[in-house]
């Protein structure tokens, strides 16, 4: 970064067309742009959530072992994929295409592996009887408060966020196979730009996993777990 | 392509570990959270600030966004957080239609039928 950029100075030059004021390219800049759109989608559903949250009775049922512990690993597999991938992009930058394919493909594994201990996950919910707007029978008895029973509407929060994460998740993975298919003919901008995207999805998950598993921890043992 | 395509990625791969570790140890503290039995207000505020600081490390340092120019951070940050904050318009109402739900001062009278089944 030049000194002027640090001071952030606007040279008026900059705006006159044929230069980028931004110094990425546009490819670089669409996907900044794209993910600040995406984090709006990611914010409102948050906060949709808390919304809903806030205004009713809200059932906690996952216990800190198996669910919490679980959904750690999860987590733990999603940062780890988002360091292979600055490894892969760092690899990428000193030119060693072999070792950026390396490295992505590296990401795609700890992606697919959360995508698969995801799903595990959700089929164990769905067998206990969760589904989006039905609670599991002893739920709904275990968590009413008096004589208000919980809301259904955990379900439909819980699939609809997870869901759309995981959606990302596995374009990111299809994504990042292109990536690594094609890494030879790209450019180090391109991969640096597949890495923004994956990073996201790991953003994502910062937010997704402490309000939607942490905040909805068993706490006093309801289920007797 | 612009001059920047040839710039050095900045940032070695041990600042990268560091990183990488610094958001594992911070989602450890999260897992001892759910593990405590902490009141909900007390857990929402350390989880969303714990949660902030992590998003700030992987924008900064995996996304790279320290290392570019200041009018791309000033572009893409402050709307982004604005924005963010005014969807919080929504919770007056939520709280008035917690409000609206009947409180029964003593255990009800009978018990609730359990919720319907597909």
């Amino acid at each position: 970064m030049s000194t002027e950029a640090r001071a952030g100075h606007f040279p008026a030059v900059d705006w006159n067309g044929g230069a980028f004021p931004y110094r990425v390219g546009h490819r670089k800049l669409g996907m900044w742009l794209f993910i600040v759109s995406d984090s709006l989608t990611f914010s409102a559903l948050l906060m949709g959530y808390a919304y809903l949250r806030a205004s009713n009775n809200w059932p906690t049922p996952f216990p800190f072992y198996p669910s919490i512990v679980f959904s750690s690993v999860m987590t733990f597999c999603l940062l780890s994929s988002s360091l292979t991938m600055v490894f892969g992009v760092s690899a990428s930058s000193r030119g060693n295409k072999a070792g950026a394919r390396k490295w992505i493909l590296a990401t795609i594994f700890f992606g697919l592996a959360f995508i698969v201990l995801h799903l595990i996950e959700w089929k164990h919910l769905i067998d206990e009887g969760l589904r989006p707007f039905y609670l599991p029978e002893h739920w709904a008895k275990v968590f009413t408060l008096n004589g208000t029973p919980p809301t259904a509407l955990f379900g439909a929060t819980f699939f609809t966020i997870t869901g759309l994460h995981m959606f990302h998740v596995a374009s990111g993975a299809v994504y990042l196979l292109v990536v690594a298919a094609r890494v030879n003919k790209l450019k180090h901008e391109d991969i640096e730009i597949s890495g923004l995207y994956w990073h996201f999805v790991d953003l994502v998950w910062m937010f997704v996993f402490p309000l939607i598993y942490i905040m909805s921890v068993d706490m006093h043992g309801a289920l007797g777990h | 392509m612009s001059e920047h395509a040839d710039e050095h990625f900045a940032g070695s791969n041990k600042l990268f570990i560091s990183i990488w570790g610094w958001l594992v140890a911070l989602t450890l503290v999260e897992i001892f959270l759910a593990y405590k039995t902490l009141p909900i207000q007390i857990m929402l505020t350390i989880l969303l600030g714990l949660s902030i600081i992590k998003a700030a490390l992987i924008v900064a340092y995996f996304m790279h966004l320290k290392f570019e120019r200041l009018s791309l951070i000033l572009t893409i940050v402050p709307m982004l957080v604005i924005c963010i904050c005014l969807l919080m318009v929504f919770f007056p109402d939520s709280f008035r239609s917690s409000g609206l739900r009947y409180q029964f001062k003593e255990s009800p009278p009978v018990a609730p039928a359990p919720a319907e089944e597909p």
